[in-house]
């Protein structure tokens, strides 16, 4: 085997303020290619600033990110051609409310990769049908439940055929019984070998196909460690409570 | 109160309509097209703030709402000749014409005020939105173009069209400048034939009707375009 041990992402002493305050704190940590990460903490804890500081929607004072070898914060770096490498998943969805369903999906395949509308629908609908929504195309946004519109987020950031995906707490808005539906795709894509990065509380998740686990809490990556080691021995006694304040219902 | 002569509407409803309401009604709508074009512009210039860019559009536009707009049209048909010439660098002053001139000051008085709405709107996008275009992959003028802008402006449209309702009535200070359009065409009837309480009673009247009609519209178009969020 060629050792190709150039990892998908690394993050290199990653310092952040917002003025005098500082949200993040020496981060550093690398994920390898087909590897899924899953980063949790408290709420402000940082752990959404540090992965749009990964695509470089948020920037950062401090330190290095790379994605594929390709520095995030380099001024020479194109970063819409990189942003495309990237998928992204949000909170709130994010999709184009004025735009069907279907546009939400072609509309950057057109315009950032140059496909055909013809090639962008067909890439389209395939995604759809993958994640059970293809009747909905030409639905728009708003006439859709928050997981169907979450699946479609899903859908919307893998029709521009990524290279890792980010997830930024994609379950905390959703109702309860549709948590489950949008997880069940999150799972599948990480069972297929999509290198993720994904901000969540949902533990359940973590512990079926996260390979890592990060811990945050007050801009600072607390641990970083395997998921096994994670669940039983954690070793700051940050992540001991947090995880015992999480585990109990 | 005899010598009423509601006859001579009648008879000058050809001339008052053909040709006064036509002016008006493309003035009204080319000076909207351009004023919402050119406001965009401002709005999107101010919003970006480059410094020295941001400051100038702001000036224009707090300049422009502080005039009356009388004294803007005054102006503006006696510099517009003057500007065109220096622009085009020709040797002597360009004859614009009335219809020109009026449309050019329109343009340039309303984008004020259709900037003002634009920036509303505009500003009203979340920026979660603009950053979930970026995180596809997205330009900053894509992501104005086929994201913020058609949202900001279906939610604008209201306030945009009720906007161009006041245009329309503005449009009648042009008469001013002596040019023909429903105003001016009824005012010069009224003066050839003395009936001045008939025609501006008319003209009053059809202005009303025209922007009642309108808002009615207006208020119906609200509730189809509300986007479902």
């Amino acid at each position: 085997m060629t050792a190709t041990v150039t990892p998908m992402i690394t993050i290199a002493g990653v310092s952040k303020w917002y003025g005098p305050i500082q949200v993040l704190k020496d981060c550093r940590t690398l994920v390898e290619k087909g590897e899924v990460v899953v980063i949790c903490g408290p709420s402000g804890s940082g752990k959404s600033t540090l992965i749009k500081c990964v695509n470089g929607l948020e920037p950062f004072e401090k330190g290095e990110i790379t994605v594929d070898g390709v520095s995030v914060g380099d001024k020479s770096t194109n970063l819409p051609m990189l942003r495309a490498r990237i998928g992204m998943v949000f909170q709130h969805f994010e999709l184009f409310p004025h735009l069907t369903v279907m546009r939400n999906l072609t509309l950057a395949q057109v315009k950032v990769l140059n496909r055909s509308r013809e090639e962008a629908t067909e890439r389209g609908l395939r995604l759809l049908d993958r994640v059970g929504l293809k009747a909905h195309a030409h639905r728009y946004p708003g006439e859709l439940s928050g997981g169907q519109q979450q699946r479609v987020a899903i859908a919307r950031a893998l029709a521009m055929d990524p290279i890792a995906m980010l997830f930024d707490e994609p379950t905390s808005a959703l109702d309860p019984e549709m948590i489950g539906e949008v997880l069940d795709v999150m799972v599948s894509l990480a069972r297929e070998g999509m290198t993720m990065m994904v901000v969540t509380h949902e533990m359940g998740f973590a512990s079926k196909v996260a390979h890592r686990v990060i811990f945050m809490d007050q801009g600072e990556i607390v641990e970083d460690a395997p998921k096994a080691d994670f669940f039983h021995k954690p070793h700051s006694e940050r992540a001991q409570a947090f995880l015992s304040k999480i585990l109990q219902h | 109160m005899a010598g009423f002569d509601f006859d001579v509407i009648q008879r000058s409803l050809p001339y008052l309509f053909l040709e006064g309401m036509r002016f008006t009604l493309t003035l009204t709508a080319l000076a909207a097209l351009g004023g919402i074009a050119f406001g965009t512009l401002l709005a999107l210039v101010r919003l970006a703030a480059v410094q020295p860019f941001a400051l100038l559009a702001a000036g224009y536009v707090n300049l422009m709402r502080a005039v009356p707009l009388v004294l803007v049209i005054f102006w503006f048909y006696f510099l517009v000749p003057y500007m065109g010439q220096w622009i085009t660098g020709a040797e002597r002053p360009i004859a614009v014409g009335a219809f020109w001139s009026s449309l050019i000051t329109f343009t340039l008085f309303e984008a004020a005020y259709f900037s003002e709405i634009m920036r509303a709107g505009i500003q009203s996008i979340p920026r979660a939105q603009v950053q979930a275009s970026y995180a596809l992959g997205m330009t900053y003028l894509q992501t104005i173009a086929s994201i913020v802008l058609p949202q900001a402006l279906r939610n604008m449209l209201p306030v945009l069209l009720t906007q161009t309702i006041i245009l329309f009535q503005d449009t009648s200070l042009v008469y001013v400048l002596s040019i023909t359009d429903f105003l001016g065409a009824a005012s010069k009837v009224a003066r050839r034939d003395g009936r001045l309480v008939e025609m501006y009673l008319f003209a009053a009247f059809v202005y009303f009707l025209i922007s009642l009609a309108a808002s009615q519209l207006v208020r119906r178009l609200q509730r189809r375009v509300a986007i479902v969020k």
